[in-house]
């Protein structure tokens, strides 16, 4: 085994990148970036175990592959950096890889569905954007059971990918996933992570740069009805200079014991002039009893920077709101679709295509209990 | 020809420390082709009547009755009283994030109709109202008051009215805040819906400015929580001049 890469001492960036499991120790619970996450209910991600690996179902298009964990073709460069992803990195068997031709354009949106077998699962997915390509990724996560593991897009330079990671799990469920982001000269990213269900959902988004020129948007929807854990813990690491980042998360939470916890990590290195930075997270409780909890840290090394903010917000479900719209003769039920739709507008309508958008709305409405009067 | 009939109405706030009674016996009549002002001093409760006939759940109604036509307007939900024919343009109109503007009046109209509006029709008729009252095209793309004017409010308040054509409209306090020439606009808008609908207004104002633009055919004095004097356009001149010393020194007397 070789010495892990210990990075120079940032307040956000991770400290340790390695494939070893034993160089990360068993979280428990107090350090700052497990000190929000229900360590106990984690606990089977903490140690290795023999689980099978994700896969996809159906037919697919021919650039989606299902490979060997040890294919030459999967990133050599990309480094765990907490002990559940360097035990799915270590323990899974087979990968998800999906290669977007170098310059090659892709009009209509490349569709995976994420299965396994109903048992708990370790997950490894790769996109590969080529240099000047262009393209739509869609993830559903249709799988059952437990999941740990990373997803990473490798966007090459000057390429456009827009991926989409849709979570829909039943309360049993367990996911810990990271997702990982290079971005590369010029190019253009979009994620676009929604999160309707599951018991505890831990996702890590990670975005970083490898040269001037990229721009990085990560823009999330999550809900939680009823006793659901969801985290959202992202860090976009400005690496290098003349780039852009933008987050976006709205979430929207009803129903007793549910805990949503954002957390908007920024760093701006020394040398990552003249970048562009933005977040926001907005938060909006349906009725009494959820906990929403919403932290944006801004590290910055350089002050010759073009811009950089932050914004977080959480409020109740306004019935002022519901008053006027009412006031105008809408019945109650579409008042507070039309309201919950404007919520998570900003987010769903990056989405392209409309079957998908709407599907999504009209699954986040079902979830809400608001009829569709349409 | 419609009518609504407010009988003795009691309302009041109900809060941890108890009851605060805010509306204390209102009586009034508003008719079709009629408008009605109401003016009274900060805090009399003039406007906390705008907002019971609209169902505002903030107030309980303690006595007395709402009625519109032979319909009883307390027994329904806020959305069946703008169905049934009610309207109140609103001093602070809420913002509806992410809820465009044609978004919304469609929705309304859609509701208040029972069916959606032809598109055609409907793009003509909300160009037109936009345009009396000088409104750019480009705000039926903005949100519901997001980032609105003090005037923009009012303007978009006025141009829901004269879309949703209701049988009677209460103004809470439309005219405050706005300049004269906003003013003008606005009151020129409210005068054209009353006649083309020969509607029933009800001005709620704490100014007598409003009344040189829109004429009323009565004028209620509305002092702690119900009306202590009631005449023609004449009484409002005696408030211009005399302001509403007289009636309150009288009430806590």
């Amino acid at each position: 085994m070789t010495a892990p890469t210990v990075a120079p001492a940032t307040d956000l960036a991770p400290r340790i990148f390695s494939r070893n499991i034993d160089d990360f120790d068993v979280p428990h619970g107090r350090e700052e970036e497990w000190r929000f996450a229900p360590i106990k209910q984690l606990a089977e991600f903490f140690e290795p175990a023999t689980w099978g690996s994700v896969g996809v179902a159906g037919e697919h298009d021919a650039l989606v592959e299902c490979v060997e964990i040890n294919d030459s073709r999967l990133s050599q460069n990309w480094m765990p950096t907490d002990r559940p992803s360097a035990i799915a990195r270590a323990k899974a068997t087979h990968a998800v890889l999906i290669t977007i031709a170098k310059e090659s354009v892709h009009s209509t949106p490349i569709v995976v569905n994420l299965e396994n077998s109903g048992e708990n699962s370790y997950l490894h997915v790769e996109v590969h954007a080529g240099a000047f390509s262009k393209a739509q990724v869609v993830l559903i996560h249709d799988t059952t059971g437990n999941v740990n593991g990373s997803m990473l897009s490798i966007v090459e330079d000057q390429a456009d990918l827009t991926m989409l990671s849709v979570i829909d799990a039943d309360l049993a469920v367990t996911q810990h996933l990271h997702w990982f982001t290079e971005v590369g000269r010029d190019a253009n990213f979009l994620g676009l992570s929604i999160t309707l269900g599951g018991g505890v959902i831990r996702t890590v988004p990670m975005v970083t740069y490898r040269a001037p020129g990229g721009k990085a948007q990560m823009l999330g929807a999550f809900l939680l009805t009823g006793r659901q854990f969801q985290e959202h813990r992202i860090l976009v690491d400005h690496t290098e200079p003349h780039c852009t980042s933008n987050v976006i998360y709205k979430g929207a939470l009803s129903g007793e014991g549910a805990h949503s916890v954002w957390i908007g990590d920024v760093l701006v290195r020394r040398e990552a002039t003249g970048i562009e930075t933005y977040e926001l997270n907005r938060n909006l409780l349906l009725t009494d009893g959820p906990r929403a909890d919403s932290v944006p840290n801004l590290e910055l090394e350089t002050g010759d920077v073009i811009s950089a903010g932050h914004a977080s917000a959480t409020g109740r479900f306004d019935d002022e709101q519901l008053f006027y719209l009412q006031s105008r003769g809408i019945p109650e039920a579409t008042a507070r679709q039309l309201v919950v739709r404007g919520f998570f507008v900003e987010v769903l309508n990056k989405i392209d295509d409309p079957n998908l958008r709407g599907s999504l709305m009209h699954r986040i409405e079902s979830k809400l209990g608001i009829v569709d009067h349409e | 020809m419609s009518m609504l009939t407010i009988t003795d109405l009691h309302a009041c706030v109900i809060t941890d420390e108890g009851e605060t009674p805010i509306l204390r016996g209102v009586s009034l009549v508003v008719e079709s082709g009629k408008t009605n002002a109401i003016m009274g001093p900060n805090g009399s409760g003039k406007s906390t009547l705008a907002y019971v006939i609209a169902g505002h759940p903030k107030y309980t109604v303690t006595s007395g009755s709402i009625d519109l036509d032979g319909e009883d307007v307390l027994a329904m939900s806020v959305d069946e009283r703008a169905r049934a024919g009610l309207f109140l343009a609103m001093q602070y109109p809420v913002e509806i994030p992410g809820v465009s503007v044609s978004n919304f009046l469609r929705t309304s109209i859609t509701a208040l109709r029972g069916e959606a509006p032809k598109l055609r029709t409907w793009t003509k008729d909300m160009k037109l109202a936009m345009s009396d009252l000088q409104m750019d095209p480009a705000f039926s793309s903005r949100n519901v008051n997001e980032g609105f004017s003090g005037g923009e409010k009012k303007r978009h308040e006025i141009l829901q009215m004269g879309l949703m054509q209701p049988k009677i409209a209460v103004l809470d306090e439309t005219d405050s805040g706005l300049d004269v020439d906003a003013l003008k606009v606005v009151s020129e808008g409210v005068n054209r819906f009353k006649d083309q609908n020969d509607a029933g207004v009800l001005l709620i104002t704490h100014y007598t400015r409003i009344l040189r633009y829109i004429k009323p055919d009565v004028v209620h004095v509305f002092v702690d929580g119900k009306i202590v004097a009631t005449g023609g356009p004449e009484l409002a001149e005696a408030l211009e001049a005399d302001g509403y010393e007289s009636y309150t020194t009288a009430a806590r007397a």
